[in-house]
């Protein structure tokens, strides 16, 4: 009976979500655009890092040093301004990022070489800095090779592993993958929700045998399978368009993605049940949302947050959904690997799930 | 006979607000029972109590012979209830709504359409249309059939004919006298006191109160007003004018007319000639017949 009854419900969710003019369009237009644009626009690669040079020595060294940083790929020589004053002034007008001064006699003594860089951009400071480093750094090696000088193997070499060329595309992929679940398991069964409210039918169903938890269950299928279709939209794009394929089991990411959309309609539900207006529901969601995205690992890694703040992010769902994502992604990780992060999933999604059917009241006053 | 509702002593508050006090009466099988009070008067709490939706600070209902508190699972699946509010789903269709309902409830649409037909035969003509886009007595009709399509013993109308035309009202309550020869029981309520005479008995609520419960022809004859009518062009000025007369005890508006309620000693063509000297042109008076809701009001004088 009650099995029956759950088959009811969800055929009658089926049916209101293929009437409605919007939602089953967004469910697939949503990841599909995200995921064309959204990879070419944020990146973290960084290109064109202007260089601003004063040359105090003009010697054959100096020259080649420039030539050198003009010829490489990331960076682009500017101007050379004629003293450091000058430099830092263009600094200021936002024409140089990153200001290189070669001091007097400096390709005979080998003296200091200075580099500063402009922090307000902080990662195209940084990474400007660095580039100008090693294409100085290369120059001088090579110089001193050709005048049969013994010169040690480059002093470092750095190798990325599991994203060799630092793709930004391989870290973005799988985490816009875990935004939409988020953003999608979360608000439709909240809002779904919450407009029953609004219309009065709950009122109608509240009066019908229907059990609470057969009502609560009708409400978060329908999204566990949106998760499901929207993480195949992903990974069909992820790799068509950018070549992005997961390394590891697509069993892993599925069952993932069905644990992390219970744990946010779940989350929806509840919020739901506990708001009586749209406005109210929205406005809670969003500040779980925005915690979520911001504390998951998703834009910065959680391993450089403060010690406290680690800590907190074991309370952030999404979190283990994002770290899972990225280990099968890139690394190919298998369940044995995973298990503690699997394991949390799951007892936030018996959580979330439970949360949402002892909220539902039938009656009140009672 | 038992009862199929038996409502003993109910209280509920709504925080400070006391929306039912000490509520007491009983509804027998097969009858129509009207409740009948002005909006906020606790028609809908009653409601919502006897529906399950609500649980009593004090007293206790019994619904066919169930507990509303103890049993409520049982009894939900044995009621049928619409609610004030258009409750069923806007974006599906009517043949939608109401095989939902049906698959609820576990019944077959087939094995009870003998009792919604008379209901459902008007929208059955257009199934694909969503139910959010009907008219207010197509509307109504169709909640009517979502509530009845598991063949109820009891059927709890609250206030199914608000919003809806007159023509609209009627043939609903002709669709309800129907329902009676099923022997299905109703309880209905209304804000419109010209309805209450379509019902066997009829409760009168206001403030949470239950002020009599009798049936139409019982209420009007415990009436015991010495009623008359009263017009003139100017029906404000007369309204005034009567309200000043020492032996008028009360004066109201009522449709067309105002309802002049005599004290002892009343004389209309005495009244005529004062109404001339206070200024009032081509006034007339003649008896009235008392109704329902000239009852009401004489019961609630005393709060006004």
């Amino acid at each position: 009976m009650q099995l029956r009854t759950l088959g009811a419900l969800l055929r009658k969710e089926l049916v209101m979500i293929l009437h409605n003019p919007l939602i089953p369009r967004m469910i697939v237009a949503l990841p599909v655009m995200a995921l064309l644009v959204v990879p070419l626009v944020a990146t973290f690669d960084v290109k064109n890092v202007e260089v601003a040079v004063v040359d105090d020595d003009h010697s054959q060294l100096s020259r080649r040093i420039v030539a050198d940083l003009d010829a490489s790929p990331e960076l682009v020589v500017t101007a050379l301004p004629p003293t450091h004053a000058e430099a830092i002034q263009l600094v200021e007008q936002g024409r140089a990022d990153v200001v290189l001064s070669i001091p007097l006699h400096f390709e005979r003594n080998l003296s200091e070489i200075d580099v500063e860089a402009n922090g307000v951009n902080a990662t195209k400071g940084m990474l400007g800095m660095q580039y100008v480093v090693s294409s100085v750094g290369s120059t001088l090696r090579n110089v001193a090779r050709e005048q049969g000088r013994d010169v040690a193997a480059d002093d470092a070499s750095v190798i990325y592993r599991f994203n060799p060329t630092l793709n930004f595309r391989h870290y973005m992929v799988p985490a816009l993958m875990v935004f939409l679940v988020i953003m999608i398991c979360g608000f439709l069964p909240a809002l779904n929700l919450v407009s029953e409210k609004e219309t009065g039918t709950i009122e109608a169903m509240n009066v019908t045998p229907v059990s609470r938890t057969v009502f609560v269950l009708s409400k978060l299928i329908p999204f566990w399978v949106t998760g499901l279709i929207v993480v195949t939209v992903g990974i069909i794009i992820g790799s068509t368009v950018y070549g992005v394929v997961p390394a590891g089991s697509l069993g892993g990411i599925y069952l993932a993605t069905v644990l992390l959309s219970l744990v946010m309609s779940g989350l929806g539900v509840t919020i739901a049940n506990k708001s009586a207006t749209m406005l109210q529901t929205i406005f809670v969601m969003f500040a779980f949302i925005i915690i979520f995205q911001l504390m998951g690992g998703l834009l910065t890694p959680i391993g450089s947050m403060p010690e406290w703040a680690q800590c907190l992010t074991y309370a952030i769902p999404p979190r283990f959904f994002n770290e899972i994502m990225r280990a099968i992604y890139l690394k190919g990780a298998g369940f044995g690997e995973l298990r503690s992060q699997f394991l949390w999933l799951t007892v936030y999604a018996i959580l979330a799930v439970t949360c949402a059917a002892v909220t539902y009241k039938k009656r009140s006053g009672g | 006979m038992t009862p199929v509702v038996d409502v003993r002593g109910v209280t509920k508050n709504y925080g400070t607000l006391r929306a039912l006090d000490g509520v007491s009466f009983s509804v027998a099988p097969g009858e129509m029972f009207g409740l009948i009070g002005p909006d906020g008067a606790g028609k809908s709490t009653l409601y919502r109590l006897l529906a399950t939706l609500l649980v009593p600070d004090t007293g206790s209902l019994t619904v066919l012979g169930l507990d509303t508190v103890k049993d409520y699972r049982a009894l939900r699946s044995r009621i049928g209830y619409m609610p004030e509010r258009f409750s069923l789903y806007p974006d599906l269709t009517i043949a939608e709504n109401l095989n939902f309902f049906a698959s609820i409830f576990g019944v077959d649409v087939k094995q009870n359409y003998d009792l919604i037909a008379p209901i459902f035969s008007q929208l059955a003509k257009f199934p694909d249309r969503p139910a959010g886009k009907l008219s207010g007595g197509m509307k109504q009709k169709l909640a009517l059939s979502c509530a009845l399509i598991h063949r109820p013993p009891l059927l709890l109308l609250d206030e199914p004919t608000t919003g809806v035309d007159a023509v609209s009202r009627n043939e609903f309550w002709d669709m309800l006298a129907s329902l009676r020869d099923y022997g299905i029981t109703i309880m209905v309520s209304t804000s419109y006191m010209d309805e209450a005479t379509r019902c066997d008995r009829i409760a009168m609520i206001d403030h949470g109160r239950i002020l009599r419960t009798d049936t139409p022809a019982g209420l009007v004859a415990g009436l015991d007003e010495n009623l008359y009518n009263a017009a003139a062009p100017d029906m404000f000025r007369l309204l005034e004018a009567l309200r000043r007369l020492p032996d008028v005890a009360d004066c109201y508006t009522f449709g067309a007319t105002l309802h002049v309620v005599a004290a002892p000693g009343f004389n209309p063509a005495a009244a005529l000639a004062r109404l001339k000297e206070m200024g009032v042109e081509g006034a007339t008076i003649y008896p009235a017949q008392g109704v329902i809701e000239d009852l009401f009001i004489k019961l609630t004088r005393n709060e006004r």
